[in-house]
């Protein structure tokens, strides 16, 4: 197909019968990907490590990063035990942040109203700190994960919310005359139109309330203090700041921030599979 | 042509936006069938508006329209018509064949059912190969292509084109042009073209209708006499000259009488 030359980028390339260059450096840059973070964190360790040992840091302090691996792996009952409970508070949450952020974007979005009746309410969630209201909630909510999951979802749910009303109204405005010039009906305007332009918006949503679901979860469960069996992460580091066990605080803190990781690669993750063929956030260019 | 009743009729028609502003003032018209006519003007005269109002996508403010006997935007088969926006307008999230498919399918027309009738459309402005690629992959002058296979989707007797191609290049826009004309002569279609380009009108219509701003009204309605088919070769001859020539004075004379106005 000699014509598809003078189309760049488009499903009918040639296939390539040798190695195309191009290839190759696409290949070389996915690999310096991940082995560039990779090198640099294997690196940063090794410093902490020699640091430690060269300046006889007291285990108490600052623990070598081998010592927390092996508080890690010790400990790892109880401290895995937490972890999934703070994942299944963080995930519970986030959950309940898209659902309710969703319906009330999308009633906010159809009406101006009840927009401007209840926005304020909204936005007094979000301003106020959560480790300043989660006290009262523990005192009004008689079970406490359901206390904790009220506090890590108040965090959630604002950025989903905000970001569904804004993407529900970023529609083309020649597109939205174009659905009424075809006398769509509401339903199809909502699935054809409102709910793809949306998508960037929510899905943007979702990378910055899946970090604040987890730190809502975290923060909850500081001021609930909490001990004892069914505890997640933040009860585990509190526990050892007691008891002055500084490698397991850091082991706790270690999963903690992998955690956050993990639902920062699976939120972006969504996101390039949703918007990659078309949104421009998610298109790699060449230059 | 037995049919002599107009496929559009506007009879004192007024636009005042919430504004206070006058778009169109007093526009009284008949466009018949199969008349390809520009409405061209220098911005803010109210061509857009005008169109708009006809497709129904505005209301009127003042006086009466009505297309093919019913009143704009009301009853009838609103499928008649076809609407090509001044940029290309699709739905970057679509592939070109759904983007075509869109109107149809807004009529619950299911996709096999509209598989011939896209790629029909597709095949009509050449873009046959093209139905997987997504907007972003296609060049303006090819885009705009889609959104003219998307007006044509429906099979509309009448086609209302919003300055569709200011945005696109000399060559591209002459290109566009005549495959308007080879669509408007091979479909028996009417258009209704707003342009602020003398040379464009002269081009593809045979009846110029000239706008002034400030307020937005007609000022000419200009019947050309060149005949058609046209190609590269009319934009040489002395009645292109002639007509571009016309056209031009009249123009001039809205935005002198503007430029009084100030």
């Amino acid at each position: 197909m000699p014509t598809s030359i003078t189309e760049p980028g488009l499903p009918a390339a040639a296939a390539p019968t040798e190695i195309d260059p191009r290839i190759l450096r696409e290949n070389r840059e996915r690999r310096m990907r991940i082995l560039l973070p990779i090198g640099a964190i294997t690196l940063a360790l090794a410093l902490w490590e020699f640091l430690v040992w060269f300046y006889q840091v007291p285990h108490y302090l600052i623990p070598a990063p081998s010592l927390i691996a092996k508080t890690l792996v010790q400990d790892w009952a109880s401290l895995a035990q937490s972890a999934a409970f703070t994942v299944k508070l963080t995930l519970l949450s986030l959950g309940l942040a898209i659902i309710g952020g969703v319906a009330l974007g999308m009633i906010f979005a159809l009406s101006k109203p009840v927009e401007m009746a209840l926005f304020p309410f909204a936005v007094i969630l979000q301003v106020t700190p959560v480790i300043a209201i989660a006290p009262l909630i523990l005192i009004y909510v008689s079970n406490t994960f359901v206390a904790l999951l009220i506090c890590a979802w108040i965090v959630a749910f604002f950025p989903i919310l905000s970001n569904t009303v804004i993407g529900l109204r970023s529609a083309d405005h020649n597109l939205r005359d174009m659905f009424r010039l075809y006398q769509a009906t509401p339903w199809q305007r909502l699935r054809y139109l409102l709910i793809p332009s949306a998508l960037p918006y929510f899905m943007a949503a979702l990378k910055i309330a899946g970090g604040l679901a987890l730190i809502g979860a975290v923060v909850a469960e500081f001021v609930a203090g909490t001990a004892g069996q069914n505890t997640g992460l933040a009860s585990r580091i509190l526990e050892s700041s007691f008891r002055n066990e500084i490698p397991r605080m850091f082991a706790a803190l270690f999963l903690v921030s992998l955690l956050g990781v993990v639902i920062f690669l699976i939120t972006s993750w969504l996101s390039r599979l949703v918007l990659g063929h078309w949104h421009e956030s998610e298109i790699k260019r060449e230059h | 042509m037995t049919d002599t009743s107009p496929l559009i009729q506007m009879s004192g028609v007024e636009k005042q936006f919430a504004n206070g502003t006058v778009a169109v003032r007093d526009m009284s018209l008949s466009i018949q069938k199969g008349e390809f006519v520009s409405f061209l003007g220098p911005s803010g005269c109210g061509k857009s508006t005008a169109l708009k109002m006809v497709s129904g996508l505005l209301s009127v403010s003042r006086g009466k329209i009505s297309v093919n006997g019913h009143a704009a935007g009301e009853g009838g088969d609103r499928n008649d018509i076809g609407f090509v926006f001044q940029e290309a307008t699709l739905m970057p999230w679509a592939t070109v064949f759904e983007n075509v498919y869109l109107p149809l399918k807004l009529h619950g027309m299911s996709k096999a059912g509209a598989r011939p009738r896209v790629e029909e459309a597709l095949a009509m402005v050449g873009l046959a190969k093209f139905a997987k690629a997504y907007p972003r992959e296609l060049s303006g002058g090819m885009k705009m292509r889609v959104s003219i296979a998307r007006a044509m989707a429906t099979k509309p007797k009448l086609l209302l084109m919003d300055e569709p191609f200011a945005a696109l290049d000399e060559m591209t826009r002459a290109k566009l042009n005549d495959d308007v004309l080879a669509l408007w002569e091979e479909h028996k279609l009417t258009v209704i073209f707003v342009t602020h380009s003398v040379f464009e009108s002269v081009y593809l219509s045979n009846r110029v209708v000239v706008m002034a701003a400030r307020p937005g009204r007609v000022v000419h309605d200009i019947p050309l006499p060149g005949g058609y088919p046209r190609t590269a070769a009319y934009r040489l001859t002395a009645e292109y000259a002639e007509a571009c020539r016309l056209v031009s004075n009249a123009l001039e004379g809205t935005l002198d009488h503007a430029h009084l106005n100030h």
